[in-house]
């Protein structure tokens, strides 16, 4: 027990000395990098100190107690078994202490719920198991999934994850915000609930299906900040991280101008040779596919069919092309793929995963005429 | 207290009268509430160490970051298995089995006030476990969407495959013989006393649990209702929780945690009783403040009806309703203090003995107010937004939890053992047990808060590599933590079966029998006992009261 006491001081003493020392070995909550952040982490400092001085003093008494007051040394045992006054005494001090500490707590909470007067909106979407990111001031919209090397080492049995810079914190595409300025999120999720979390910007809100919820942040010091999902989504809950990238304004407006200019360009269609085909569809594959049917395409005995040996997957290419679009009731619809795309991925899922159909198809086969929007 | 003694000779020849059936049936049509209590009991105990393999698992495969031993949704088949299995298979049943075996000895009654009922809720909550194990052995596996059960998780049928009918209908029988066993209880406790006994004469265990039926009647059917509607939105079609057909998914939310939070206290106030029976024995010292740790325990339940949504602070609740639910956490700090103030003072000034039962009623006090304190961290609810579904909560509920009610679970066993055997347990096996249980569930938890205020969310089977120390660490603290509980079986069988082969005396600790009736029966307690109630009753932690 006293070993417990003894870690809480050490959690103190570590906290203010050795947390900053070692970046990537934090004991204590981050500061942050946003005034409720900040405001957040005093809070907790507060509360922490709070509890650590009653702690001492009521853990001393105990202590002084145990020691002093023991049979053994003889003690003989007194018969008091009330005292109004000193019971009325820890009434009403915790009470008052409680008091004092929730004024400061309501201030940041109302402060953090203030979502008015936003410089900018961005809709947060949650998937399983992605984040789907859409300005609402512009018309940048884009899909934030795990980087493909934590993927694969994820999903390997005695993979060396230390092997993968920011294991399971990186994304192929990270959100992108301007420094300064209050941006305002919208959060929903379009399959079950899951919360967006990033502990720099001080706080995680829920994203439930077919709701919409509300936050805001302003960040302070440009810097690339990473989070994850926070509420259980399902068998890939672990693998859904968010990153931030806070920008200046000039280097936030040229990143603007590059993302919509690469929007707008149309899928290249020309054709691929099989190796190449094989390589662009299994990050396909790695994206939109992994998270229900596995690496292997084994699928999960009960819950997910197998890719490996699947008749829709290895039949006619036309049938799994419509399958695909169309989407099932355990599946959703993968419309939001290019013709590129599709015929990356069916190749290499015909060609892969135990499955050696031999076909190769070509963007061009597989893109309609609307695809190039 | 003469007059308690004068009942012996009664007692003793009530012995020949009728003694248990022989063999199997014995077990399964019982109606004495000791019978029923040791079922309750070893029943709790064989769940614990499958609750505690399951954490085993779940430690293993955070040993390292990386993928090891299970496939994802596995671990999160673990992680809601274990919560269900300790929760309703282990925590709960113990308390209700010591309530068996203690409160008719405590309050002077021949039995408990419904025999049969008593005997039907055990064999139901057998068959609940039963039916919830039996979803491992199941296509798609057990449960993985957590003990909470959220939509539509839960509903997904990628997710969750047969199981989600199994667990509901385990929840409903669960419920059942919860409820036929809080009746029982409070029909006990009004009815049955001994005429001596005032209310405000009651054990503080016998006071706790009468609260607490209260609580289990409350709300168990809440939280039937609220796996019901779950069942009827996956197999026929309503929309309660599913924002397409006009529901809310949070609406389910805001009903579990109405159970949910009143649920954690039902885990909790049998504890407090414990602990407040425990204290003043080996203190040698009446209970400090009986009267205050009454009303503490009543306002604690009383309050947990009305700040269920701090569970859901980031869920996208009104600012109002934060602050609702903000003030209202916080005041639980007050009567909570008053218990614990209440047990230092007990200790204070007395002549205390640290034998096992001590030990771990000490260590539940601190351990406790631990996890009282990231309570209270978590009731500032703009801080419960970075705390929240981290780390942090894990080790906040598992304090109070682990060296809290499991803790006094095992201090009660160390502490009526001898009473109910006959036999006196290996002390320094006993204190081994203690130590390497105190020491290695900090190592085990402890590094926990470090790992959620660093941003480890909870429920995830991989993690950052920056979190690898601190989860190698509270890992091999759980293997410590699991390995020393075998300890405890070898204690309890060995305690059965003669222990040191002392004849423990009737009141097996010193002066026990100032603290409660059930120290003036005889050692091992008879099979039928007070058939004739007590004439008097030990008074001394109310004097002033009178």
């Amino acid at each position: 027990m006293n070993k417990a006491k003894q870690l809480f001081a050490g959690l103190i003493l570590m906290a203010s000395g050795l947390g900053t020392v070692q970046a990537d070995y934090t004991l204590n909550l981050m500061k942050g990098v946003t005034k409720v952040s900040n405001d957040i982490y005093d809070l907790h400092m507060l509360i922490l100190w709070i509890c650590v001085v009653i702690g001492v003093g009521v853990f001393g008494a105990m202590f002084y107690s145990i020691y002093h007051h023991r049979k053994s040394k003889g003690h003989q045992a007194a018969q008091f078994h009330e005292n109004t006054t000193v019971e009325i005494i820890w009434t009403i001090i915790p009470t008052l202490i409680l008091v004092a500490m929730a004024i400061p707590a309501t201030k940041t909470m109302l402060e953090l719920s203030d979502v008015e007067k936003s410089d900018m909106t961005i809709q947060v979407t949650g998937r399983q198991w992605y984040w789907d990111y859409k300005y609402l001031d512009s018309d940048i919209h884009f899909e934030s999934h795990l980087d493909e090397a934590s993927e694969r080492v994820h999903r390997t049995v005695g993979a060396d994850p230390r092997s993968v810079p920011h294991y399971l914190l990186n994304v192929d595409k990270p959100l992108v915000i301007p420094v300064k300025k209050k941006v305002r999120f919208v959060l929903t999720s379009v399959d079950v609930i899951h919360s967006w979390w990033v502990p720099d910007l001080g706080w995680k809100k829920d994203a439930n299906p077919g709701f919409i919820n509300e936050a805001w942040t302003s960040v302070d010091k440009a810097g690339t900040y990473r989070g994850q999902c926070t509420e259980l989504c399902g068998r890939d809950h672990a693998f859904m991280p968010i990153v931030v990238i806070a920008l200046e304004q000039p280097e936030y407006d040229a990143w603007v101008k590059k993302t919509l200019e690469q929007q707008k360009q149309k899928p290249d269609l020309s054709d691929q040779s099989r190796e190449q085909l094989m390589a662009h569809g299994e990050s396909v594959y790695l994206k939109n596919c992994v998270g229900c049917h596995q690496i292997n395409g084994a699928g999960v005995p009960g819950l997910i069919p197998a890719l490996t040996g699947s008749k829709i997957a290895t039949g006619k290419w036309e049938s799994l092309d419509g399958f695909l679009r169309a989407g099932t009731a355990k599946m959703p619809s993968f419309s939001k793929l290019d013709g590129k795309e599709y015929a990356e991925l069916m190749t290499y899922v015909r060609n892969n995963l135990g499955n050696k159909v031999g076909d190769e198809l070509q963007p061009k086969q597989t893109a309609l005429p609307d695809d190039d929007d | 207290m003469s007059a308690v003694v004068d009942e012996h000779d009664h007692h003793a020849d009530d012995h020949h009268d009728h003694g248990p059936e022989k063999g199997l049936l014995r077990w399964i049509t019982t109606t004495n509430h000791k019978d029923i209590g040791t079922l309750y009991l070893l029943f709790a105990l064989v769940m614990f160490f499958v609750g505690g393999s399951m954490a085993m698992v779940i430690r293993a495969e955070l040993f390292e970051p990386g993928l090891q031993f299970v496939d994802p949704a596995f671990f999160n088949s673990m992680t809601t298995m274990h919560a269900l299995v300790m929760v309703f298979g282990a925590v709960m049943p113990a308390f209700v089995g010591l309530a068996n075996w203690q409160i008719p000895l405590m309050i002077g009654a021949a039995d408990m006030a419904l025999p049969r009922m008593n005997n039907m809720s055990f064999w139901m909550l057998v068959a609940g476990v039963l039916l919830l194990a039996s979803t491992l052995f199941m296509e798609g596996g057990a449960p993985n969407g957590g003990w909470t059960l959220y939509p539509p998780l839960v509903l997904q049928p990628i997710t969750v495959g047969k199981a989600l009918p199994f667990a509901v209908f385990s929840v409903h029988l669960l419920g059942i013989s919860s409820i036929m066993g809080a009746i029982n209880i409070i029909a006990t406790i009004f009815n049955m006393r001994a005429p001596a006994m005032k209310m405000m004469d009651m054990p503080l265990f016998v006071w706790t649990w009468l609260i607490t039926a209260f609580l289990l009647i409350a709300v168990m059917p809440v939280f039937a209702g609220a796996v019901t509607m779950l069942l009827t939105d996956k197999f026929f079609h309503t929309s309660f929780f599913n924002a397409a057909g006009g529901g809310d998914p949070v609406l389910y939310q805001h009903i579990f945690w109405f159970f949910g939070h009143p649920e954690v206290y039902i885990m909790i106030l049998p504890t407090f009783g414990v602990a407040s029976t425990i204290i003043p024995v080996f203190a040698r010292k009446p209970l400090f403040g009986y009267a205050s740790m009454v009303w503490a325990t009543a306002s604690i339940a009383f309050l947990s009806f009305i700040v269920w949504a701090h569970h859901m602070f980031t869920v996208g609740m009104p600012v109002a309703g934060e602050l609702y639910f903000m003030y209202a956490t916080m005041i639980i700090a007050v009567p909570t203090g008053v218990k614990v103030f209440n047990w230092t003072a007990t200790m204070w000034k007395g002549a205390m003995t640290f034998e096992t039962p001590m030990l771990f009623s000490i260590a539940f006090v601190v351990l406790f107010t631990m996890g009282g304190f990231t309570g209270l961290m978590m009731a500032i609810a703009p801080a419960d937004f970075q705390y929240h579904d981290t780390y942090f909560i894990v080790a906040h509920f598992h304090y109070t939890l682990v060296p809290a009610s499991i803790f006094i679970l095992m201090a009660a066993g160390y502490f009526w053992l001898p009473k109910w055997t006959g036999h006196m347990y290996n002390e320094k096996v006993g204190q081994l047990h203690f130590w390497l249980s105190a020491i290695s569930v900090n190592i085990l938890f402890f590094p926990q808060h470090f790992l959620g205020l660093a941003g480890m969310p909870r429920r995830i089977p991989d993690y950052a590599v920056q979190f690898a120390d601190w989860n190698m660490i509270s890992s091999i603290g759980g293997f410590i933590f699991g390995a020393s509980q075998l300890l405890f079986l070898y204690i309890v069988i060995d305690t059965i079966r003669g222990g040191t082969g002392e004849k423990v005396s009737d009141e097996v600790w010193e002066d026990a029998s100032k603290h409660g009736l059930e120290w003036t029966l005889p050692s091992p307690v008879p099979y039928h006992t007070w058939t004739i109630p007590p004439t008097s009753v030990p008074t001394e932690h109310v004097l002033d009261s009178h």
